[in-house]
């Protein structure tokens, strides 16, 4: 008998390849949005998995930056640009069995080398992400990345702000 | 069988597989982004696995910042193409032939 986190990962894991698939390769339309609604779905289900490695704050911020945040700009690009030739193009079969030949290599390989790898040790982990022990860790152990994190972001802001200006030398 | 890591880095490998065949399949500039979105999301899976069966933490931490530094690469890599869209009127890698002899 099956416990119900092992099928809840099984349905996760299925969501989420199959919706990562539809990304890439929809057979029924090539149109960004439908792929972006996709990738949506995707983030989803991986927070999903996240919630089953008792990743709860994670799966919190997978949620609301990259389904909320990171998506909304994604969407708004794309109806910005409302690219209508982008329905005509066909992704050409020749590219799709040259990229399945080369990515199936390297999915081989991993595979394999997983395969190998040693077993590991079958005892329950007790490991709890919730966002107490992360915050602790994050305001002590990594404080120096973490405000090096925000500068990032003050830099892609400005950065963001200066590309997008009418006047683009 | 219950799930152990191998699964869930069985997973992360194919999902990465996925982002990557994305990013040499398809033409679309946008897409190619949502391919390398993949490709992060797959490492953020396979890192908070093994944060969870080493018990600790730090994997966690690395995927917080992963998130933080993906939202600002989507920013300024959606920014870049708007701007190139201007200029060129397209989102299309094929139509991109500045650079070609």
């Amino acid at each position: 008998m099956a416990q119900l986190p092992d099928i809840l990962f099984y349905v996760f894991g299925f969501l989420t390849l199959a919706c990562g698939f539809l990304v890439v390769l929809n057979p029924f339309s090539t149109n960004p949005v439908t792929s972006a609604m996709f990738l949506v779905l995707t983030i989803a289900s991986l927070a999903g998995l996240f919630v089953l490695l008792h990743a709860f704050f994670l799966a919190a911020v997978q949620i609301l930056v990259y389904a909320g945040a990171v998506m909304v700009l994604f969407l708004f690009v794309i109806m910005l640009l409302d690219l209508p030739a982008e329905e005509k193009r066909k992704v050409r079969t020749a590219w799709v069995i040259l990229g399945v030949i080369s990515v199936g290599g390297i999915v081989a390989i991993s595979l394999r080398a997983l395969a190998q790898s040693a077993p590991v040790s079958e005892q329950t982990p007790a490991l709890e992400g919730s966002t107490i022990p992360l915050g602790r860790l994050l305001f002590t152990q990594y404080l120096l990345p973490f405000e090096i994190i925000s500068l990032l972001l003050l830099v892609a802001m400005v950065g963001v702000i200066l590309l997008s200006k009418k006047d683009l030398k | 069988m219950t799930v152990g890591i191998e699964h869930y880095i069985t997973v992360s490998i194919l999902l990465f597989s996925l982002g990557l065949l994305g990013v040499i399949v398809r033409r679309n500039l946008l897409v190619i982004y949502m391919g390398l979105e993949l490709m992060l999301n797959a490492a953020n899976l396979a890192l908070v696995a093994f944060s969870r069966f080493n018990n600790d933490l730090d994997g966690q931490v690395f995927v917080f910042f992963i998130i933080t530094v993906a939202a600002a690469e989507v920013a300024v890599g959606l920014a870049l193409i708007v701007a190139l869209y201007r200029k060129r009127r397209t989102a299309h890698v094929e139509d991109l032939t500045l650079m070609k002899l």
